[in-house]
């Protein structure tokens, strides 16, 4: 699949503002972040900010942007549409979480349970997000439920990883926090591998035979396509660059995503000041460098049953 | 809206397409697009149609594949359009409800006055139905040339697809799949019509006619398998035989 660089630069945003945005609205009215101020204006700011950002650029692959809003209507069929509603339904108890942490400095009773509300939204909306690509049969590497559980993780590690960077920016660093974000790095790294073993070992659905249904006949290959030049098929559903890379590019994303977190998370524990908030910010840059390049990934790495037609051998 | 419809349709219109007479002419490909280009989905516009790399939305095409090896090889030419699915993943998909099946004949359609071209339903098929339109932005398929079949102010005898009513070797056939008394019912039932990747389950309308199983042998007619050895003859064609043997 053609991984359209607004998609990626979407699911990687979205995902991670959700993720901040669900550690947030659980770990603040449990009093384990202190209910300061600037502490709210930059952490809210900064989940917030990533979603709208996302959610914008998401527009930007439609072929009538202006209409984006007939996307809300089909939430009994479409997991596209569920996004959507989502997406604005978790706006409100995340704006009056917000308000109270920033404008009273308040994160209980009333404003706790709006908290509470934002992080059942942030898991809702990243499920439906999850699901869109987890509901579509033609895609064998998308159409598998851990598909959800590794949004669901790199959302918490990308948003554990900036939540740190940010305690940290306020002096407010501690062990748990440290603790939680190694966690989600490792977690979500281990969800991920098991993914990759899996669609590396599921079994065809698909192939020529069955999609000519000229199986019976004998092994079908592709004589003259139907077309001598490209078409919007292959353009969006036959992207084949990165397959060749596959294998690299999964190493730069661990390096990037899992191992220089890791390290430079673990050198920040000791150093502390000044020097430990620019390793964990520098952590959580290259976490999310890592997650952007898995999420390229998983859409170059996906393939429609539609090569089967010009000349794929499986699907 | 998107669901699909509550009850089966009555009328399941649809094509059977027979891959033992298709030769690959194309001519179904050319005639939806000039169809189309000017009817229901209009225009179906093409970029760059003179350049180096043109690219365009088509919403039938025709491929060619080589099946089976050696003395059993055979190539059979494989046109394909929208299968218009009893369970069509494109409909449910969409997110604004302009991907629709109809109730009253199982047809598949794009209102494309609410299409936002996300491109969902397009990855939804596994059968590479549908194209998004490089010019209008919206996504176009198969209509089953909706305004031809129902068209009165066409003669009755050319109210069916632009693509069946094309075809020199009447591989294409339209018709009611639903009605076990059809002709393509019948036509289906007597060769063994197929669906196209049964295992996605999107249980598609159109059916396929496999290459029916070729002759390897003439028939006998009596005749001697080879020729008796030409005798040598005597006289002047015999003495012309010799010399020109030699």
């Amino acid at each position: 699949m053609h991984p359209a660089p607004s998609i990626v630069f979407f699911t990687t945003a979205s995902g991670a503002g959700y993720g901040l945005l669900l550690l947030l609205g659980i770990l603040v009215p449990a009093g384990l972040v202190p209910a300061d101020r600037w502490l709210g204006l930059v952490a809210m700011g900064l989940s917030l900010g990533l979603v709208t950002l996302g959610l914008i650029s998401s527009t930007f692959h439609l072929g009538h942007p202006e209409r984006a809003w007939r996307a809300l209507s089909q939430w009994r069929s479409s997991w596209l549409s569920r996004e959507g509603v989502m997406a604005l339904v978790t706006y409100a108890p995340a704006g009056l979480f917000g308000t109270g942490w920033i404008f009273l400095e308040r994160t209980d009773g009333l404003f706790a349970l709006c908290g509470l509300l934002a992080a059942l939204g942030a898991v809702l909306t990243i499920i439906c997000t999850a699901m869109i690509y987890a509901s579509l049969k033609p895609i064998r590497q998308w159409h598998d439920r851990k598909v959800v559980v590794v949004y669901l993780a790199f959302g918490v590690m990308t948003g554990a990883l900036w939540l740190n960077a940010m305690l940290n920016l306020f002096g407010q660093a501690s062990r748990w926090s440290d603790g939680l974000m190694l966690c989600a790095l490792w977690v979500a790294w281990a969800v991920k591998f098991l993914y990759w073993r899996s669609i590396a070992g599921a079994a065809v659905a698909s192939t020529p035979e069955t999609a000519t249904g000229l199986g019976a006949q004998g092994q079908v290959r592709l004589l003259d396509p139907p077309h001598t030049e490209s078409n919007y098929l292959l353009r969006e559903m036959a992207f084949r660059v990165a397959r060749k890379h596959a294998r690299k590019l999964r190493g730069l994303a661990v390096v990037s995503g899992l191992l220089a977190p890791t390290i430079l998370g673990a050198a920040a524990m000791p150093a502390g000041g000044w020097l430990g908030t620019v390793a964990l910010l520098l952590a959580a840059a290259c976490g999310t460098a890592g997650v952007v390049v898995e999420r390229w990934l998983f859409f170059a790495e996906a393939k429609h049953t539609v090569t089967l037609y010009y000349g794929a051998r499986a699907a | 809206m998107t669901g699909l419809p509550a009850q089966a349709p009555s009328k399941r219109l649809g094509l059977v397409i027979d891959l033992d007479t298709c030769v690959g002419c194309q001519a179904c490909v050319v005639n939806c697009k000039e169809w189309n280009t000017g009817g229901y989905p209009a225009p179906l516009s093409d970029q760059d149609p003179y350049g180096a790399e043109p690219i365009g939305a088509w919403l039938n095409r025709v491929h060619s594949f080589e099946v089976g090896d050696g003395a059993d090889g055979r190539t059979v030419h494989f046109p394909k359009s929208c299968l218009h699915c009893e369970d069509a993943a494109c409909v449910t998909v969409c997110p604004t409800g302009a991907s629709y099946k109809r109730e009253e004949d199982g047809i598949v359609l794009v209102d494309e006055s609410l299409c936002i071209g996300c491109g969902l339903c397009a990855w939804a098929c596994p059968y590479g139905a549908r194209e998004l339109d490089p010019v209008g932005g919206v996504m176009k398929k198969c209509t089953l040339c909706i305004d031809r079949i129902y068209n009165e102010n066409l003669p009755v005898e050319d109210r069916e697809p632009a693509c069946v009513a094309t075809c020199p070797a009447r591989a294409r056939h339209f018709g009611d799949l639903a009605d076990p008394e059809s002709d393509v019912s019948k036509l289906v039932a007597e060769r063994d019509g197929m669906d196209l990747m049964p295992e996605m389950g999107y249980r598609p309308t159109n059916k396929y006619l496999p290459p029916r199983p070729r002759r390897d042998c003439a028939g006998t007619t009596g005749a001697p398998a080879a020729l008796e050895p030409a005798a040598a003859e005597g006289g002047f064609l015999g003495w012309l035989d010799n010399v020109l043997s030699r």
